[in-house]
C-alpha cells in the first residue's frame, strides 16, 4: 500500500491537452464549419477616410439573382463597443464614415461569387469631411469632430501628479527628458476573423460561432445590437487561431453575421480576409512619448514626467482603459514617488486600435528603460545597478493604490545577469570594423486579471462548474477561452492537482455559453489567477463531497479521510476505497454531482481613488520580467540582428513549465517584431500594409535563440502560488534591444521599428559628421 | 470550364470535377471537406495551407487544383498511421511546437517535406525549410526543438 500516491502535475512540462487535434487536423476553427445551407456574407466597405453618408443604394445589388439579404445601417441604429462608457461603433456606419474599410454594408448570397458580384453594384454616395490620419492634425483647433459627443477628439485626456515632482527634480544630479515615438502594431493573428450565424426564424433564436476571446461580451453585444433577450442567443467559441488582444471586445464581424442571418432567415458565414482582418484592427496605437526623468548619485529615481499621446482610431474601443494603463503602469515595477503624468487618447480617421498584449504598457515601458539606460550610462553607472537602486519591497502599496504582494524582479535582473554573462561580457564583446556587438537590458512587468472587470455585475469574478456522474469522469465546465494559450490544460491539471487525480480523468468544455458558465473572457492575462482560483475551489468542493462519502462507506470521520486521487482510505493500513466506489457512494445521496467554484478578487486589489480612473491598473499580482539582449549591428548595411535573449519571469509559480516558455518566448518575439520590423503605414488613411509581405512579422530565419529563466515567487493569492506567463516579457524587450543597439555603435533609437534603413540613414549622418562628434559620444535620434 | 482532376489525395484515388479556377486549398477545404489545411492570408504569405506535391511542400493557395491531376497530394490529415501520431507531429505537440494551432498543418507540412528528404538536418536547414511559413505565438524557439525532436524519433524508426 506504500505506493500509492496522489498524482500530481503542478510544475511539470505538460503538454498542451488539445494538441492532438492541433496538431492533426482536426481542430475546428470557426472558418472550418462549412454548413452546405450557409450563406456566403460579404461587407462593403468605405473607400473614404471621413464622410458624411447621403445614400447607400443597395436596389442593383438586392435584383441580383442569388442574393438572399443586403443589411446598411439601416438595419441597426445602436451602437456597440466594450466599455459601456464608449459605445461609439455602428456594425454598419449610419450617417458618416469614419475610417477607410469601415464597414457600410454586407451581402448574404447563395455563394461566395455572388456576393462580391453584389458589393460591385451597391453605390455610396458621400460629403466628404476633412480627415485627420494623425493625432496632431485631429488636435488640431479647427479640426472637426469625428464624433460629437468628443469636442477636440480627445477620446480621454488623464492627468495627474502624485507627490512634488518639480521638488524631486531639484534634486537630482541629473535630469534628461527624450521623446519617443512607437508605430501602429497589429496583433496579425494567424486565423483570420469569421463569424459564423445561424437564425432559427420558428424559435427566434440565434446561434453564433464565433472568432473569439470574450464569447460573453459578443453575447451582449449580439444582444444589444440585434434587440434580442440574451435567453434567445448561444454563442460558441471553436478554437482560436490566437488573439493578442484583437478579439477582446466584440468585433463588427460578428454582429454583422448575425445582422445578415437574421434579415435572410437563415445561416450566413462570414470569413473575411486578411487585409479585412488589418483593417478591422484593435492593435496597438501610435504612440508619442515625452519623457523626464531625475536621477540622484546613487541611481535612485528622483521624479517622473511623461507625457502620452496615442492615434487612437476613429473608434473608441478600449482607448480610455489604454491611455489610462500607459500612466498607472509606471508604477508597480520601481520604486517612485512624485509622478507627473499627462495621457490623451485622440480619434482619429484610421481603424480602431484596441488591447494589444501588454495593453497599454509596452510603448512607455520603452521610453522608461531607454531614457534610463542612457542616463546610467551618461553617470557611468552600470544600467542593471541602477535597477536595483530602485527596487520595490513587497508586499506593499504603490503610491497610486496598486497591491503589490509577491515581487521576484530581483530574481529576474539576477537570473538574467548571471546567464547572459553580463558582468564578464558587457563592454568586452569582438566588434570588427564592420559588424559591432552590444548587450542591452531592461525590466517589464504586467497585470494577472483586472480586479475590476469592464462589465461590473456584482457577480464572482470568476466561476467554475464540475460535473460528475456514474461513468467517474469529470467534466469541468468552464467560459474561460482557449485561444490558444493554454487555458484549458491548465485548468484541467489545477482540478486534477486538488483531487490527486491524472488529468486524464478530467475532461474539460469551454466557450459554449448553453453549457458553460459565464467567464469574462480571455485578456489582461486573467485565466490562470481568476478562473485558476475558481477552478481549485470547485475541485475542493468536489473533494469534500467525495470525502464525505467515503467517510460514511469506511465508516470513519471525514477527517480521519485521506484522499489519495484513485484511492480513498482511513488511515494507512485500511484498503480502502477505489474512486469509482466513492463516487458511486456519492451519487446515492444526490445523483449527478455538480459543484461550484468561485473566485472574487479583494477590495484591496482595486485599485484607488486619487484620480480618475485609477482602478485601473488594479490587479491581484503583477508578473515581473528581466531581459538581456545580445545584438549585432552591420555598420554597412545597418542590418541588426538579435543574437540571442536572455529572459527570467517572475509567474509567481509554474503550473506548466512548458506553456510558461512558450508565452515568454513568445511575447519576446512579439515584442521583436514590434521593436525591429512591424509597422501599419497609411497613406491617406489607406492602409498600405495590410497583408503579411509588407507588415514584417519575423520569420523563422530573423528569429533568435530565447533562453527562459522561471523565477518563482509564489504569490500569496495565486493559483498553487501562480501569477501570469502571457504578456510580461513582451515590452522589455523592445528598449532591451535599443539599448544593445546603442552598446554595440554608440547611437540611441528612439522611434520604433528600429528598421535597417532608419539604422542606415543614422550611420551615413554619424559618418558624414564624423569630425564633430556629439558629448557624451552617444547620438540621440 | 469544369475539368476532370484524378489525383491520389492521402493515398485514396480520388476523382472530381472541378472548375478550371478553384485553387487546391479551397478543392481541398471545400469539395473534399479537409479542413484541417488553413487559410491564413489572401495567397501567398504565410504558409499556413502547405501541402505536399509528390513529397515536395507546396502553397495550396497558390496552386490550381487541375494541375494536381495525375500527382500524389498529402495532408495534415495523411499522417497519422492506425490512430497514432506521427513523428512530426508528436514533435510539435511533446514540445509545444504548436499554440493556437493554426500556422501548425502548415509547418508540420514543411517540415514532414523537409525529414522526408532530409532525415538529419541541421538548424540552419531546419530554418530554410521553414522560412516561408509564419508562426504568431511560439517565437519558433520551440518549433525548432519540436523538428529536432521529430528527427530523432525518426532515427528511432518513425514515420515523419
Amino acid at each position: 500500500m506504500t505506493d500509492i500516491r496522489a498524482a500530481h502535475n503542478i510544475g511539470a512540462y505538460v503538454p498542451m491537452i488539445d494538441g492532438p487535434e492541433k496538431v492533426s487536423g482536426q481542430a475546428k476553427y470557426t472558418a472550418d464549419t462549412l454548413p452546405r445551407r450557409a450563406l456566403a456574407g460579404r461587407i462593403f466597405r468605405s473607400p473614404y477616410s471621413h464622410a458624411e453618408i447621403v445614400e447607400v443604394d443597395v436596389a442593383e445589388a438586392a435584383k441580383l439573382p442569388g442574393v438572399k439579404a443586403i443589411v446598411t445601417g439601416a438595419d441597426c441604429a445602436q451602437t456597440f463597443g466594450v466599455l459601456p462608457i464608449a459605445r461609439s461603433e455602428h456594425p454598419l456606419a449610419r450617417d458618416r464614415v469614419r475610417y477607410r474599410g469601415e464597414p457600410v454594408a454586407a451581402v448574404a448570397a447563395t455563394d461566395d461569387a455572388t456576393a462580391r458580384q453584389a458589393l460591385r453594384l451597391i453605390k455610396l454616395k458621400v460629403r466628404e469631411l476633412p480627415a485627420y490620419h494623425t493625432a496632431a492634425d485631429a488636435m488640431a483647433p479647427e479640426a472637426i469632430a469625428l464624433h460629437s459627443q468628443r469636442p477636440g477628439n480627445i477620446e480621454r485626456d488623464v492627468s495627474f501628479e502624485l507627490g512634488d515632482v518639480e521638488a524631486a527634480f531639484a534634486t537630482a544630479v541629473l535630469v534628461r527628458e527624450a521623446t519617443y515615438n512607437c508605430a501602429e502594431v497589429c496583433q496579425n493573428q494567424m486565423e483570420m476573423h469569421a463569424a459564423l450565424a445561424d437564425y432559427d426564424a420558428v424559435r427566434e433564436r440565434m446561434t453564433v460561432h464565433a472568432s473569439t476571446q470574450v464569447p460573453y461580451y459578443v453575447h451582449l453585444m449580439l444582444s444589444h445590437i440585434l434587440g434580442m433577450d440574451m435567453s434567445r442567443i448561444r454563442v460558441i467559441k471553436p478554437h482560436v487561431g490566437g488573439g493578442f488582444g484583437c478579439r477582446t471586445e466584440a468585433l463588427n464581424v460578428e454582429l454583422i453575421a448575425a445582422l445578415l442571418a437574421r434579415k435572410a432567415g437563415g445561416c450566413v458565414r462570414l470569413v473575411v480576409n486578411r487585409e479585412e482582418t488589418f483593417i478591422t484592427h484593435r492593435g496597438r496605437p501610435e504612440t508619442d512619448i515625452r519623457l523626464k526623468l531625475g536621477l540622484r548619485s546613487d541611481g535612485r529615481i528622483a521624479g517622473v514626467e511623461c507625457e502620452c499621446i496615442m492615434r487612437g482610431g476613429a473608434h473608441s474601443g478600449y482607448g480610455i482603459v489604454t491611455i489610462l494603463y500607459a500612466g498607472s503602469m509606471l508604477y508597480a515595477i520601481y520604486d517612485l514617488h512624485d509622478v507627473r503624468y499627462v495621457g490623451k487618447r485622440v480619434l482619429t480617421n484610421t481603424p480602431p486600435c484596441g488591447a494589444f498584449r501588454g495593453h497599454g504598457t509596452v510603448d512607455v515601458r520603452f521610453a522608461f528603460e531607454s531614457l534610463l539606460d542612457q542616463m546610467a550610462r551618461e553617470m557611468g553607472l552600470d544600467p542593471i545597478a541602477v535597477r536595483r537602486a530602485n527596487l520595490l519591497k513587497a508586499p506593499t502599496f504603490t503610491d497610486n493604490d496598486l497591491m503589490v504582494n509577491s515581487y521576484g524582479l530581483p530574481e529576474c535582473i539576477d537570473w538574467v545577469e548571471r546567464a547572459s554573462g553580463w558582468k564578464e561580457r558587457k563592454g568586452r564583446l569582438p566588434k570588427s570594423k564592420r559588424r559591432k556587438k552590444g548587450l542591452g537590458f531592461a525590466c517589464s512587468h504586467y497585470i494577472s486579471g483586472a480586479s475590476k472587470p469592464v462589465n461590473w455585475t456584482g457577480e464572482p469574478h470568476a466561476t467554475v462548474k464540475l460535473k460528475l456522474d456514474f461513468d467517474g469522469s469529470i467534466v469541468l465546465l468552464t467560459g474561460a477561452a482557449e485561444i490558444g494559450q493554454g487555458s484549458s490544460t491548465v485548468l484541467t491539471q489545477s482540478v486534477a492537482e486538488v483531487l490527486g487525480l491524472d488529468i486524464s480523468r478530467i475532461r474539460i468544455v469551454s466557450g459554449d455559453s448553453e453549457v458553460v458558465p459565464k467567464d469574462n473572457g480571455s485578456y489582461s492575462s486573467r485565466v490562470t489567477f481568476m478562473v485558476g482560483n475558481a477552478a481549485i475551489d470547485a475541485a475542493q468542493n468536489l473533494k469534500a463531497v467525495l470525502i464525505a462519502a467515503a467517510a460514511r462507506k469506511l465508516e470513519a470521520k471525514p477527517g480521519e479521510i485521506e484522499c489519495l486521487g484513485e484511492l480513498y482510505r482511513a488511515g494507512a493500513q485500511d484498503k480502502g476505497l477505489g474512486f469509482n466506489e466513492v463516487v458511486a457512494e456519492a451519487l446515492k445521496d444526490s445523483g449527478t454531482i455538480t459543484v461550484t467554484g468561485n473566485y472574487s478578487t479583494i477590495p484591496e486589489s482595486q485599485g484607488g481613488k486619487k484620480y480618475r480612473g485609477a482602478a485601473i491598473g488594479g490587479t491581484m499580482a503583477y508578473s515581473y520580467s528581466a531581459q538581456v539582449v545580445e545584438v549585432s549591428v552591420d555598420e554597412e548595411t545597418g542590418v541588426v540582428t538579435v543574437d540571442k535573449v536572455w529572459v527570467a519571469h517572475d509567474c509567481g509559480r509554474a503550473l506548466n513549465r512548458l506553456t510558461v516558455e512558450g508565452q515568454v518566448q513568445g511575447s519576446v518575439w512579439m515584442g521583436m517584431g514590434q521593436a525591429m520590423s512591424e509597422e501599419a503605414a497609411y497613406h491617406d488613411g489607406l492602409m498600405l500594409t495590410a497583408n503579411m509581405l509588407d507588415y514584417r512579422v519575423p520569420t523563422i530565419a530573423d528569429s533568435p535563440p530565447i533562453e527562459v529563466g522561471i523565477v518563482e515567487s509564489i504569490d500569496p493569492h495565486g493559483p498553487f502560488g501562480a501569477k501570469e506567463a502571457g504578456e510580461g516579457s513582451l515590452a522589455a524587450f523592445l528598449p532591451a534591444l535599443t539599448n544593445a543597439v546603442a552598446d554595440a555603435i554608440g547611437l540611441r533609437f528612439n522611434d520604433l521599428p528600429v528598421t535597417p534603413d532608419r539604422v542606415f540613414a543614422v550611420l551615413e549622418k554619424r559618418r558624414r559628421a564624423l569630425n564633430s562628434p556629439r558629448p557624451g559620444g552617444e547620438g540621440d535620434f | 470550364m469544369m475539368r476532370i482532376l484524378q489525383l491520389n489525395l492521402n493515398s485514396r484515388a480520388r476523382t472530381d470535377a472541378v472548375a478550371d479556377n478553384v485553387l487546391l486549398l479551397d478543392y481541398l477545404r471545400e469539395i473534399v471537406g479537409l479542413t484541417g489545411t488553413k487559410t491564413g492570408c489572401d495567397g501567398g504569405e504565410c504558409g499556413a495551407c502547405t501541402v505536399l506535391i509528390d513529397d515536395i511542400p507546396r502553397l495550396s493557395c497558390l496552386t490550381l487544383a487541375a494541375s494536381v491531376s495525375g500527382r500524389r497530394v498529402d495532408t495534415i490529415e495523411s499522417l497519422a498511421a492506425d490512430g497514432r501520431l506521427s513523428a512530426v507531429q508528436r514533435g510539435f505537440h511533446e514540445k509545444l511546437g504548436s499554440q493556437c494551432g493554426y500556422c501548425t498543418p502548415g509547418f508540420i507540412m514543411a517540415s514532414v517535406g523537409l525529414l522526408r528528404r532530409n532525415p538529419h538536418p541541421s538548424e540552419d536547414e531546419i530554418c530554410t525549410a521553414l522560412g516561408s511559413n509564419i508562426c504568431r505565438c511560439t517565437g519558433y524557439v520551440k518549433i525548432i526543438e519540436a523538428v529536432k525532436y521529430a528527427a530523432q524519433l525518426c532515427a528511432d524508426g518513425l514515420t515523419p
